[in-house]
């Protein structure tokens, strides 16, 4: 009884948590990005113009809900809710702290691969069904970009596993009690952090949507709540992807002095600066470059790591 | 790839350099003299309109946002009825104070009109008259200009001489 209601506990701490941080994105990240291009960014709403955040939950859920009437009614209204719950369901195998993981599954890497890849189809569904020339682009070019970075990214995290022995993320933080992984798989760390990037489709890879180009792309035709989700399923994915890249390179919640948990959190915020910082400082790619750079250059580096990695693990062992 | 971390230690280095915008309602920011903002009927000095209902900023306005009636007072000055600027149609270019003879119409250094209502936008007179000169001073229409007004008659402006009598021999 006990057992299971801690277990309901660490389950909607996390929601609560992960969807909190999410919200509070809106405002992080148009602080930072104001920091760094001179200027201040939301400042009027509160202290520093922190209920930006609630101002623009309260605008977006009383704005006008279209559905356009050219638009593939039944997959317009599922395609936002998939990446939802793509990228909800992934932060189900993220271990916060020991013990505080929601769902400790032997296979956590394959399952956060499977639910990543899944996200996708969010994106293209959205494109396809919002029958747009725009959209439609916008959907073309993330199932593009999906064929270019998935296979690496898979690959770049077969490093790890060998290195830990194991799928499981809590046993891959275990075995960085020595030394982190970024070390002995710098490269596979780069390779995952690039393709990380372009699974979340932010600015360096943010092709399906290019402003500039596609006026949003994919969800140019969408309005209220369900441009809202796929505003906070972009931001789950960052938070999501900053805490793969914290468990499986940077030791997860390990660390001297503080809680886990608030070690965890610190190297989770470190990344997600760290993407707006890309966010704020790249330009966008052409897709094809990023195809052809993910074909050419990242996917030989991969098996090159596995390669090498494997050859020196049987050595040692 | 040099290139983009260099990029990016750029754009992080830029967190501490100053910030460029200016906190508009609190801080203002400075307009020039020449600035084309709101614009504004002013008066001569001896408090009179300037204006002569002359239409000619009526006709230069690209927008047709100037709308005005002329009429004479007893002493034979003309004088706008009423004068009328949409200023929810204009914009702003300045070819009104360009094409206006006496210095009557002026767009001054202002630019906070913002309304909740789109009819306020509509300014009459007594809204555009100021009761100052603007940038132009000391100069009066009537003193320099040759017509005849009651008290003024022809030649006796300033820099003027008495008419010539053509129908006299006297040189």
């Amino acid at each position: 009884m006990n057992e299971t209601f801690q277990h309901i506990l660490i389950v909607f701490g996390i929601l609560f948590g992960v969807l909190t941080l999410a919200a509070a994105l809106i405002w992080i990240e148009r602080r930072l990005l104001g920091l760094w291009q001179d200027r201040y960014g939301p400042n009027r709403v509160g202290p520093l113009g922190i209920f930006i955040v609630v101002a623009d939950m309260i605008k977006i859920f009383f704005k006008e809900d279209w559905i356009p009437p050219f638009a593939d009614k039944k997959v317009f209204v599922i395609a936002p809710t998939v990446i939802m719950f793509a990228v909800m369901m992934s932060w189900a195998v993220v271990p916060v702290a020991p013990g505080v993981v929601v769902f400790d599954v032997n296979i956590g890497i394959l399952f956060f691969l499977a639910m990543s890849s899944l996200g996708v189809y969010s994106t293209v569904l959205a494109g396809w069904a919002s029958n747009n020339k725009y959209s439609l682009l916008g959907g073309m070019r993330m199932s593009a970009q999906m064929f270019s970075y998935e296979v690496f990214m898979g690959l770049s995290l077969m490093g790890v596993v060998i290195m830990a022995g194991s799928f499981n993320l809590t046993e891959i933080v275990n075995a960085q009690k020595n030394m982190w992984f970024v070390v002995p798989q710098f490269l596979g760390f780069i390779i995952f952090f690039i393709a990380g990037l372009a699974e979340s489709h932010r600015l360096p890879f943010d092709m399906p949507e290019a402003e500039s180009e596609l006026i949003a792309g994919f969800h140019s035709e969408y309005s209220g709540m369900k441009f809202g989700m796929f505003f906070v399923g972009e931001y789950v994915g960052v938070t999501m992807i900053s805490a793969f890249i914290v468990t499986l390179f940077f030791g997860g919640w390990l660390g001297p002095v503080l809680p886990p948990f608030v070690w965890f959190f610190i190297k989770v915020m470190f990344f997600i600066c760290l993407f707006i910082l890309l966010r704020a400082a790249m330009p966008r790619p052409r897709y094809d470059q990023l195809l052809s750079y993910g074909w050419k250059i990242l996917l030989p580096l991969a098996l090159l790591n596995v390669l090498v990695t494997g050859g020196l693990v049987l050595a040692f062992e | 790839m040099i290139s983009l971390l260099k990029s990016m230690w750029y754009v992080f280095l830029h967190m501490f350099s100053k910030r460029v915008t200016v906190q508009y309602p609190e801080q203002k920011n400075y307009l020039p003299p020449r600035w084309r903002g709101r614009i504004v009927l002013t008066r001569d000095p001896d408090g009179e309109d300037r204006c002569v209902a002359c239409y000619l900023c009526a006709v230069a306005c690209p927008v047709d946002c100037i709308a005005l009636d002329a009429t004479e007072d007893d002493n034979g000055r003309r004088y706008p009825d009423f004068f009328r600027i949409n200023f929810s149609r204009c914009i702003y270019c300045g070819y009104c104070e360009e094409a206006c003879p006496t210095y009557a119409i002026q767009l001054i250094p202002d630019f906070e009109m913002a309304e909740y209502d789109r009819q306020n936008m509509v300014y009459e007179k007594e809204h555009l008259l100021i009761s100052g000169e603007g940038k132009y001073h000391g100069y009066n229409f009537y003193k320099y200009a040759g017509l005849a007004i009651k008290g003024k008659g022809k030649g006796e402006g300033e820099n003027e001489a008495p008419p010539i009598d053509p129908k006299s021999l006297m040189p």
